[in-house]
């Protein structure tokens, strides 16, 4: 079975057209990769399918705007595959 | 169908909160302005046309689910097929069913059918957002009135 980060590197991949070894735990969904908010909806929809859960896309952004929280909290790849890891164990709890 | 300002929904024939699905239905005018320039001597209802008809189906879907609480905006359209023509006056059956209820987003799997003949389908993505004023909303609730959308039964269905 894959790792978090190696499955949403898959669909960054696959959804956006990005060369697979150019993504990293450590690159930035944003920054690094160029990714829109248009695009991350198709990824956000392919991890919420892939996981069986809902992204807060909407309070992560709520979050950033307020400056409660930074992008790379959420937006960092290693730091998305922990979220991520969170809402599986919320989930299953 | 009042073409030229973009209500392309007559009415709201069924709504399913619980398999988040809802059907409309919507005459073609037998005349427009439009079919002077699509086209001449040969009027087709525009398959952009089409695509918002299905746009606006999946977002009183998605209003109906949401309670009016937020507003969908198409944002995004996949795997288009506009599969025959619609001429003047034609009536589209127009089914549209949530596939995915995201966070701030929703995709709606849409389709298009004359006399049970498929026309057009595609896969919408909507952004869903809090209304931006509340003229807007109140404008919604009353053309929602005015084609049969009622949203008495519980949102989630």
């Amino acid at each position: 079975m894959s790792s978090t980060f190696e499955t949403i590197a898959n669909i960054i991949a696959e959804t956006c057209d990005i060369p697979r070894d150019s993504i990293t735990p450590e690159s930035h969904a944003i920054n690094d990769l160029g990714i829109d908010s248009l695009d991350f909806l198709d990824i956000a929809f392919a991890i919420d399918k892939a996981f069986g859960i809902k992204l807060p896309l909407e309070q992560w952004t709520q979050e950033v705007n307020d400056g409660k929280a930074t992008t790379e909290q959420y937006f960092v790849l290693k730091n998305l595959s922990a979220r991520i890891d969170e809402l599986v164990a919320a989930k299953g709890a | 169908m009042r073409i030229e300002y973009f209500q392309l929904i007559d009415r709201i024939v069924d709504l399913n909160l619980a398999d988040r699905k809802i059907s409309s239905e919507a005459t073609v005018p037998a005349a427009s302005t439009i079919f002077e320039g699509h086209f001449p001597g040969y009027p087709l209802m525009p398959g952009v046309l089409l695509i918002e008809a299905m746009a606006q189906t999946s977002g009183w879907l998605v209003v109906a689910m949401n309670r009016f609480q937020r507003m969908p905006f198409l944002a995004a359209v996949k795997e288009a097929k506009l599969r025959t023509f619609v001429k003047p006056g034609e009536l589209l059956s127009i089914d549209a069913r949530l596939e995915h209820d995201g966070s701030g987003y929703a995709i709606v799997e849409a389709k298009i059918r004359v006399e049970r003949k498929l026309i057009c389908d595609a896969a919408l993505t909507l952004r869903v957002l809090d209304f931006p004023n509340a003229e807007m909303e109140r404008e919604m609730r009353d053309r929602a009135a005015t084609i049969g959308l009622t949203v008495e039964a519980p949102a989630d269905g």
